[in-house]
């Protein structure tokens, strides 16, 4: 990850642009660190699942950069204790993955990849707010790993599609099998993707953003 | 590709609350991490603490919280603090994101749409 060597460093004195292992390219460039000096807005997309459903893998398929990691740190009464803010409240950090595509001239969207354990709700309640919808990746080898993260969608509110990853040996389960078994609405989307492609990772989120507009149809 | 060890606890030897002098994202209105941001073309004092320095260096084009989060190697939620002192100070400027209105709005929705398609 191109920020890890980074961060356990102290950043005592200024690095100079462009010194870190990414050339800053000039603006205007689509594909270069900054983004094309035209973009006036960002939009965000939320990519859910446990560890190990290829989140990673989705968002480096389709982001036009290469995908960074940070950390979020995020505030939790009882968690393991890793450092002491200021109040006394206890931290733990989380690191999240993402990568952007920049839609047009003046919109960008960002694919931030989110843990779905339970316990790291804290860090997804500021990452989902403003967030257009999220894109739930499932591994059919176990089901019930993506309960948690489904579970955390529908407690925020924030409207999904289902995305299964198909990975080599998965079982085959069909559409209606697999919906019941995770207790999906019948309107929420269920496409099988895999996340290595881009075509099938960028359909996954076409089937995504449909739905959106059709929710934002229905409701408006 | 690997996954993240979200698990793993990652440590600075310089602690976050000492670069932000205390000062918590949630203390002041934070920029999101999709907000834009990109250094202004103001001359910077000589005085200017360190980190404040490194981001400026990061920001000469137009980028996200999270990527100049990523890029300097702190959280996020240092950042967000340190942008908006720099914002303050006028060396900086920000883009917000889509305003919350415009999250249903489906003129928005169906231009990533396109934009989506177009690139199958």
């Amino acid at each position: 990850m191109v920020s890890k060597a980074a961060s356990d460093a102290p950043s005592q004195a200024p690095q100079p642009s462009g010194s870190g292992a990414e050339a800053a390219s000039g603006p205007g460039s689509g594909s270069g660190k900054y983004l094309t000096s035209s973009v006036a807005g960002a939009a965000k997309i939320l990519v859910v699942g446990p560890l190990g459903v290829g989140k990673t893998t989705l968002i480096g398929t389709v982001s036009e950069i290469k995908p960074l990691s940070t950390e979020a740190v995020m505030t939790q009464a009882g968690a393991r204790v890793d450092t002491v803010v200021a109040g006394g409240k206890t931290t733990t950090t989380v690191a999240l993955d993402f990568g952007r595509i920049t839609i047009d001239g003046d919109l960008v969207l960002y694919l931030f990849g989110t843990p779905g354990q339970q316990r790291f709700l804290p860090a997804w309640r500021d990452l989902a707010k403003g967030a257009l919808g999220a894109l739930a990746l499932v591994d059919t080898r176990d089901l019930e790993a993506s309960f948690d993260a489904l579970g955390n969608l529908e407690d925020l509110g924030l409207p999904f599609a289902v995305a299964v990853n198909v990975f080599p040996g998965s079982p085959e389960h069909g559409p209606d099998e697999l919906r019941a078994a995770l207790d999906l609405l019948p309107d929420t989307p269920v496409v099988a993707c895999d996340a290595r492609d881009p075509a099938s990772s960028v359909r996954a989120l076409i089937a995504l953003v449909s739905h959106l507009i059709h929710v934002a149809t229905e409701t408006s | 590709m690997t996954e993240p060890r979200p698990e793993e606890p990652t440590a600075s030897a310089v602690r976050p609350y000492v670069i932000t002098r205390g000062r918590a994202a949630s203390d002041i209105e934070s920029l999101a991490w999709e907000s834009l941001v990109m250094a202004t073309d103001a001359a910077f004092p000589a005085s200017l603490q360190p980190e404040h320095q490194t981001i400026l260096a990061h920001c000469q084009g137009l980028l996200s919280v999270a990527e100049v989060a990523a890029h300097i190697g702190q959280p996020p939620s240092v950042v967000q603090v340190l942008l908006c002192d720099l914002l303050e100070w006028g060396l900086i400027v920000t883009r917000p994101p889509v305003p919350p209105a415009e999250h249903t709005d489906v003129t928005m929705l169906r231009k990533v749409l396109h934009g989506l398609e177009s690139r199958l």
